[in-house]
């Protein structure tokens, strides 16, 4: 698999992107505070990290005794560099705007 | 629980480049380098711990700034070393001196390792870690998150970086 099959696979997942918003919105968060956001067992969650963390988007550092979890968003960069860029960006953002303008209209 | 309440200020950034730790080394400190990626605004490192950082503005940013009807300072980032295990290990503390709200927080400390892939020969993972404690402004704009500011932080800058080395282009060139 290549890095970039395994960041599409990552993201092919709900609660993954999940997770992602999550640390997004406040990042360097605990397994404990993680999973205390979704109804799921701390084993689930756990491997969702680990499906994450192998694909580059999550990285765990040590603070202490605690182990947190920080949101990488170097291999989306990566993507959008590689790919979004060159499909043309600008038909892409178009389509986007328009795709929210009609969705706010309902 | 404390954590919960615990407002982290650090950015953690990592990626992996198809290249010896020498060279990610040199594309970080050798401003023959590092001002071919991101910014472009080259870096001059004195390496050793106390030693002096700064980064210069480039032409382009001068003619921005002038274009833009604002005076963009030659130096625009500067700091000093604190820690240095070549080509492994880099500390240093870094302020952005381009604008007033970023000049006027304290210090940042700026950490690069670079290590080889364990399972991946040939590859390396630079992990850059920004502790930004008390240093909004300038978490704003390294995050790329400041619609209005300075383009895409160090996501960008790394991607340009693994780029470059890679494929011996960058984005601008």
């Amino acid at each position: 698999m290549t890095d970039d099959d395994r960041v599409f696979k990552a993201l092919a997942d709900p609660t993954r992107r999940f997770l992602l918003d999550l640390l997004f919105q406040r990042d360097g968060r605990t397994l404990t505070e993680l999973e205390s956001t979704l109804a799921m067992t701390r084993f689930g969650v756990a491997k969702h990290l680990g499906v994450l963390a192998e694909a580059g988007l999550v990285v765990v550092r040590r603070s202490g005794r605690e182990k947190l979890h920080f949101l990488n968003p170097v291999p989306i960069r990566l993507i959008h560099d590689r790919w979004i860029d060159k499909y043309t960006e600008r038909h892409v953002t178009a389509l986007v705007d328009l795709k929210n303008a009609l969705e706010d209209e309902s | 629980m404390t954590t919960e309440t615990t407002a982290v200020t650090t950015q953690v950034y990592r990626v992996w480049i198809k290249a010896p730790q020498e060279k990610i080394w040199a594309a970080i400190v050798d401003p023959e380098w590092n001002k071919r990626y991101g910014y472009a605004a080259p870096s001059f490192f004195d390496l050793k711990p106390g030693g002096s950082y700064s980064s210069t503005a480039s032409q382009a940013m001068k003619d921005f700034g002038v274009a833009a009807g604002f005076e963009v300072p030659d130096t625009i980032v500067d700091g000093e070393v604190v820690e240095i295990d070549p080509p492994r290990l880099l500390v240093q503390t870094w302020r952005m001196l381009m604008a007033p709200t970023t000049a006027a927080e304290p210090f940042s400390r700026l950490t690069y390792e670079i290590s080889e892939s364990k399972t991946q020969p040939g590859v390396c993972k630079l992990t850059v870690t920004h502790e930004l404690a008390g240093a909004p402004a300038t978490a704003a704009m390294v995050a790329g998150t400041d619609e209005e500011g300075a383009g895409g932080g160090w996501a960008w800058v790394l991607s340009d970086l693994k780029s470059m080395l890679e494929t011996g282009s960058t984005f601008g060139e």
